[in-house]
């Protein structure tokens, strides 16, 4: 008999896997969109996978967000009083934080702590059947799984990035306060005063941005784990690299529009 | 056993489940390779066959789960790899799937689990009524202690048994049994064995009961296929199946009875 199973490769074996596995991650992405307008939404669920994810960053996100507002308004003092600007610091530090540390830290550790997390739980629903058997239960698994998932993260990132940038600034103002004895109100003003309304926006969509990129890669991963254990931990391994990955091209993407609205 | 008296009612006019020449690839493996079987209304058939042969992809394509690469699949009268996902999700509901694995969601705890189909899919059900009938799938299968506790705790077997609830709790018309009696103790078996039987008479299901366990296979099947190679070999009556000749189906009789 002629072997006629060979698979013929339209450019090599690997680019070809290369492009269908975009492609198939491409059409991932559509699906939560066309379906996150159709109901059934699963309200309670959403609610209980803001919970999930909430609770599972907070601890290190109050520690990360504490630690990053203390060590940076310690390294920038005497930079400053070189110039004798020390008055600057609260700005410098509101700048720093609002605009670029919360978000980014907070999404840094989401991707690890979430992003895994749901990379891990789908890719072993997948490998036991769990998804099967919604399935065959005429339960859309998409739906259940990862609309659920996806849309909480992109509500919940944002709060927390906002907690983070809060729980920042704190840690920088008992550093101030107990160097300079600033008073609160003066910090708070400082801090803000050379932020507008255009830095709050892009930290807000920067936020919403990472949210669904943790969502949306953790259960493509996870919905895509091939059989087996091993295939799980790789879900979850894979769901990390490639959120932090995109996480930081985001960033300068988004930087970078909103640096070219600033100057229209 | 007092199920034997009634005959079952086995309307052979009426096929539920219809495979015509049906066909399945991985990649470079071919697993079915020209599948015909018909299952009548009230009837349960058995499959045999060896382990990797291909039972499990074969009732995956009846609900739905995997494409066939060719062949006629009609399931309650309509063709499976050709439905919309609306229709598609009407037929499953009428169709019950205990999986090989169990596949229990091992994030909720044994109610949850058996009401999580009901839930979903009856909008308007009351509390009261859940929980009757998860009371009475449990009731079936012997494990109402286990109720509050999650998938992690149970056995192997208790985990099939909750399986086996799970899909009993909609009340389907066909029923696939991927191996329901694997790692059974022989008195538990037993009790499976009747449960399908009692599924049978009570609500006039038709199965397929994917076993390698003959004990099952002459407890339950009306009817009995050899699955070989792909396709089925030889099907009809437990006592006829057997009596043959034929390597395949000789081994398979002598392995399962070796002392
Ligand atoms: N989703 C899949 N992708 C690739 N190959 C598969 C897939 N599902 C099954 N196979 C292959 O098809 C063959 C038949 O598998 P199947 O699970 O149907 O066997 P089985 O008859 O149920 O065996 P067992 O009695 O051990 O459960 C196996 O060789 C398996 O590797
Ligand atoms: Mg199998």
């Amino acid at each position: 008999m002629i072997n006629t199973t060979t698979k013929k490769h339209l450019i090599s074996k690997t680019l070809d896997e290369f492009f269908l596995s975009v492609n198939n991650a491409f059409r991932f992405v559509i699906q939560y969109f066309k379906q996150v307008l159709i109901p059934p939404f699963h309200f309670s669920e959403i609610i209980n996978q803001c919970f999930e994810i909430g609770l599972r960053a907070l601890p290190l996100i109050t520690l990360t967000g504490f630690i990053v507002g203390v060590v940076f308004t310690k390294q920038s003092r005497p930079p400053l009083e070189d110039f004798g600007a020390t008055s600057w610091l609260p700005s410098l530090i509101g700048i720093a934080v609002v605009k670029a540390m919360g978000p980014l830290v907070t999404a840094l550790i989401c991707a690890g702590k979430v992003g895994s997390g749901i990379g891990a739980e789908l890719g072993s629903m997948k490998v036991t059947e769990q998804i099967d058997a919604m399935e065959v239960s005429a339960i859309n698994p998409f739906k259940y799984l990862v609309v659920t998932r996806v849309t909480a993260a992109i509500i919940t990132i944002p709060i927390l990035s906002f907690y983070c940038i809060v729980v920042g600034l704190i840690g920088s103002f008992i550093n101030i306060h107990a160097e300079e004895a600033t008073s609160f109100i003066a910090f708070y003003k400082n801090a803000f005063s050379t932020l507008n309304f255009l830095d709050l926006f892009t930290s807000v969509i920067k936020s919403v941005v990472f949210g669904f990129t943790i969502g949306i890669v953790g259960t493509y991963k996870g919905f895509n784990a091939s059989q087996g254990t091993r295939g799980v931990g790789k879900a979850a391994n894979e769901a990390v690299v490639m959120a932090m990955f995109l996480i930081f091209m985001e960033e300068m993407l988004i930087v970078q529009v909103s640096n070219w609205m600033r100057s229209m | 056993m007092e199920n034997q008296d009634i005959p079952p009612k086995i309307d052979s006019t009426v096929p539920v489940i219809d495979i015509r020449d049906l066909y399945k690839s991985f990649d470079d493996l071919e697993v079915l390779k020209g599948v015909d079987l018909t299952v009548y209304k009230g009837e349960n058939v058995v499959v045999l066959g060896r382990s990797g042969s291909g039972k499990s992809v074969l009732i995956k394509i009846l609900v739905g789960l995997l494409k066939p690469d060719k062949g006629d699949v009609r399931v309650l009268g309509q063709k499976v790899d050709m439905l919309e996902e609306k229709e598609l999700n009407a037929l499953r509901l009428r169709i019950g799937f205990s999986f090989q694995s169990s596949a229990l969601y091992d994030s909720m705890n044994i109610r949850q689990n058996l009401e999580f189909p009901l839930k979903m899919n009856r909008k308007n059900i009351s509390r009261k009524e859940i929980n009757r009938a998860v009371e009475e799938v449990l009731n079936a299968v012997g494990l109402e202690d286990k109720v509050d506790q999650m998938p992690a705790e149970l056995s192997g077997g208790q985990r099939k048994r909750i399986g086996i609830a799970r899909t009993l709790i909609l009340k389907p018309e066909i029923m696939l049994y991927d191996e329901p009696t694997a790692g059974l103790d022989p008195i538990t078996s037993f009790e499976i064995n009747n449960l399908i039987n009692q599924m049978q008479l009570k609500y006039n299901t038709s199965s397929i009961i994917i076993t390698h366990d003959l004990t099952c296979a002459k407890e339950t099947g009306d009817r009995v296929g050899m699955f070989v190679e792909g396709k089925f070999t030889k099907v009809g009556k437990f006592e006829d199946v057997f009596d043959t000749n034929d390597e395949h189906v000789k081994g398979f009789y002598n392995y399962n009875f070796i002392q």
